[in-house]
């Protein structure tokens, strides 16, 4: 039987799951939105960014000042903590972070967070002008919402910037009027070192450049690894596989041409994701496109060999489709696509090394976001074609027993 | 050996423990309609699908057109044609696509296989719906495109695994008329299982009777009843208006009762062995209680030779599998008794 004889007969079987699948409107309409609510589902739930907008916060100043006789006999109050209050004020109203209210105490805050009016409080102790004048540091307490660690960790570090940087301001004018330092060199004084924060590619790094060639190559696994499976066992259940395994053609041929139908699906949605990823979410493609059409192919081949496992182990569709809900789960969370595997505690991250979804996403993501070159990502290459080799050359000889049970 | 289509030489299948098809022997001849009879389950799907390369024999082998089934698989493939018990047919498709498909799978050359397409549809009067989905065709039109889709490559043999199962007795009666019609002109050797003794008789020249997993009879039809009639079995049928439980039983324990089934609420049918079976079974009945109405001596049917050989109905399980609601007519008559006594 040639080659050629094989691909012939796998392109119309091919050609009959296309056809069947596009004679129907919802699974066409699906195809089309899937991608579409994911892109938009990861993209905006996710936070896009370290930066928080209009979150309520409370704040309690307890300072009570400090009060100075001048030689004069004249009595000024000093309260930093209402100079802080002022700056912060200005800030904010700048930049829009938060939405400030007033509390009495640390009480009234808890009672807020616990009662979900405000996503944090500030306050100010009472002995904060006194520390200060007496050469300390002034304390400022940031009180969080433990129960939502997204928003608690944004505004903790916003927070602490902002104070921070009202800090730095503070100390350039004490310089400036206490040793009469130019202000311009303050700075320098205060702060010798300073980070400038570069990527490899010009542009801000935002969640979408991060998350959407792992949802690329994670819709080409999942049409494979759902798809395969189901059409199969599908065709298998109603009886009309015994058509094709009772005409002279290769078992090869049955297998590619649902191989070929299921990898045009799945290409289908990336190419959606992809068009999305660049014209609604902003994302630019640094990399070669004929090199990232190579990875989405070679993802394909990666997994093409444990979907035909799991379509030869199932003796229903069922049965399949709860092997394939099984496996798929844990290699969606625990590939990368939506969290970076450096994140992981190490165990997480050896078993997320055992995954070809990673690698996938990987590649996917060194191309696209970083404009590697094929160089770049040989490891990642070998290892899905190795993967995708090993696991075809167990699964090949099982379907066909499989086939002829 | 050159009239021989198919020659099976112990075939076995079996599933664990469980033995499908144990060591079947038979020869199909060219050209004939062969029936393969039974209940479901006896093993006739399983024997089928071994024969079309779809199972691989546990043990023994068989031939089909020449060919080995396990050795030359492909080949075997090449010369048959299958009408499987689940159709065969993807119902997005048009009736012109899905023979068009499995025409492709032939290596049939395109304007070939259009002139093909073409005679086949004329053939069962469907080339008005050549262009029409399949989903949207009535069981009895998608089973004659089922049909002429299994001959789309002229197979030598063809396979057919109950083709009128959960059809209406108009479809029923014309797929019966296309087997024949097909058998006729084009000389096709013809596998065909059923459940249906009406059937079997109806069409074909010999017919295989097995029963869990073995063949326990083989011949023509009319050789076949001749087992029954041959003997000095009578078969009886009686009706009886005041007919109960107890009277059944007491029949079916006399020592000449060969089997009883009951056919509905007033009739019961006796399988009697002996000169004096007729005098017994009166007394018996009168002495029970039980008004005869009326008594037929009735021709054994196939039904009575497997019931007969095996003891026990044919009809076993078969509601099981029937979707479609019983039917009535020619060729039905066997869903009707709702008890059943076996001895």
């Amino acid at each position: 039987m040639s080659a050629k004889r094989v691909l012939r007969h796998s392109v119309w079987i091919c050609w009959k799951d296309l056809l069947e699948f596009s004679r129907s409107k919802l699974r066409l309409t699906m195809l089309v939105l899937m991608p579409l609510f994911m892109m938009g589902m990861v993209g905006f739930i996710f936070p896009s960014g370290s930066t928080i907008s209009h979150q309520p916060v409370a704040i309690a100043n307890l300072d009570t000042g400090q009060t100075t006789t001048l030689p004069s006999n004249a009595s000024v109050t000093v309260s930093y903590g209402s100079i802080f209050l002022a700056q912060l004020e200005t800030i904010n109203n700048l930049t829009g972070m938060m939405d400030l209210s007033t509390a009495k105490d640390f009480d009234e805050i808890r009672y807020g967070i616990q009662d979900g009016k405000i996503s944090g409080g500030i306050i100010i102790p009472s002995n904060f002008t006194r520390e200060i004048l007496s050469g300390r540091q002034g304390q400022i307490a940031v009180i969080t919402d433990q129960s939502n660690p997204q928003i608690s960790l944004m505004i903790q570090t916003t927070l602490s910037k902002t104070i921070e940087s009202m800090g730095t301001q503070l100390a350039m004018q004490n310089l400036n009027s206490t040793y009469h330092i130019p202000l311009a060199r303050t700075i320098a004084i205060i702060k010798p070192y300073d980070v400038e924060f570069k990527g490899v590619v010009p542009g801000e790094p935002n969640y979408f450049e991060f998350v959407a060639p792992g949802i690329i190559s994670m819709v080409v696994m999942m049409s494979l690894m759902t798809g395969l499976p189901h059409a199969i066992s599908y065709e298998k259940d109603m009886g009309t596989l015994d058509g094709m395994l009772v005409a002279p053609i290769n078992r090869l041929s049955i297998i590619l041409g649902k191989v070929m139908a299921q990898t045009v699906r799945g290409m289908v949605q990336g190419f959606i994701i992809f068009v999305l990823a660049v014209f609604l979410f902003g994302v630019v493609i640094h990399g070669s496109i004929p090199l990232v059409i190579g990875l989405i192919l070679l993802t394909v081949f990666s997994f093409v060999g444990l979907g035909i496992l799991i379509t030869s182990f199932a003796d229903k569709e069922e049965t399949a489709t709860m092997v394939m809900m099984t496996l798929m789960f844990p290699m969606m969370f625990m590939s990368g696509v939506f969290f970076p595997v450096q994140q992981m505690p190490w165990y997480m991250q050896d078993v997320s090394h055992l995954l070809p979804l990673t690698y996938a996403s990987t590649a996917l993501r060194k191309v696209v976001v970083l404009g590697a070159g094929i160089s770049a990502v040989s490891t990642e290459i070998a290892i899905l074609f190795g993967f995708g080799l090993v696991l075809l050359l167990v699964a090949l000889p099982m379907f066909k027993t499989a086939m002829s049970r | 050996m050159e009239d021989i289509a198919i020659k099976t030489d112990g075939l076995t299948k079996t599933f664990g423990d469980f033995v499908a098809v144990d060591h079947v022997t038979f020869d199909v001849k060219r050209g004939e309609i062969f029936g393969f009879l039974g209940p479901n389950g006896a093993g006739k799907s399983t024997t089928i699908r071994m024969l079309c390369t779809l199972s691989r024999p546990t043990e023994g082998t068989a031939t089909v057109a020449g060919y080995d089934i396990v050795k030359e698989d492909s080949k075997v493939r090449e010369h048959i044609g299958l009408v499987s018990e689940k159709m065969i047919m993807y119902n997005e498709l048009t009736a012109k696509e899905n023979l068009n498909l499995f025409g492709r799978m032939y290596d049939i050359p395109k304007d070939i296989l259009q002139t093909r397409i073409d005679e086949l549809l004329q053939f069962v009067h469907l080339e008005k719906w050549a262009g029409n989905r399949i989903g949207t065709f009535s069981t009895g039109m998608k089973q004659r495109i089922n049909v002429i889709r299994a001959m789309v490559n002229q197979p030598e043999i063809l396979f057919l695994d109950e083709p009128t199962l959960g059809l209406d007795p108009a479809s029923t009666a014309e797929i019966r008329e296309m087997i024949r019609k097909i058998n006729a002109e084009n000389g096709t050797t013809m596998i065909l299982t059923t459940h249906m003794m009406v059937e079997a008789d109806m069409l074909c020249r010999r017919i295989g009777i097995i029963d869990r997993g073995k063949t326990v009879a083989l011949d023509t039809p009319a050789n076949l009843k001749k087992i029954v009639s041959g003997t000095d079995t009578t078969i009886l049928e009686f009706e009886i208006p005041n007919l109960g439980p107890t009277l059944i039983g007491a029949i079916g324990s006399l020592k000449c009762v060969g089997s009883i089934v009951q056919d509905d609420e007033t009739h019961v049918k006796v399988h009697a062995k002996g000169d004096d079976c007729f005098d017994v079974l009166v007394d018996t009945i009168r002495r029970e209680g039980g008004r005869i109405k009326t008594v037929r001596n009735l021709e054994p049917s196939l039904e009575d030779v497997f019931l007969h050989i095996t003891g026990r109905e044919v009809r076993d399980k078969v509601s099981d599998k029937v979707k479609a609601p019983r039917m009535e007519g020619p060729g039905h008559g066997w869903g009707r008794a709702n008890e059943r006594v076996r001895r």
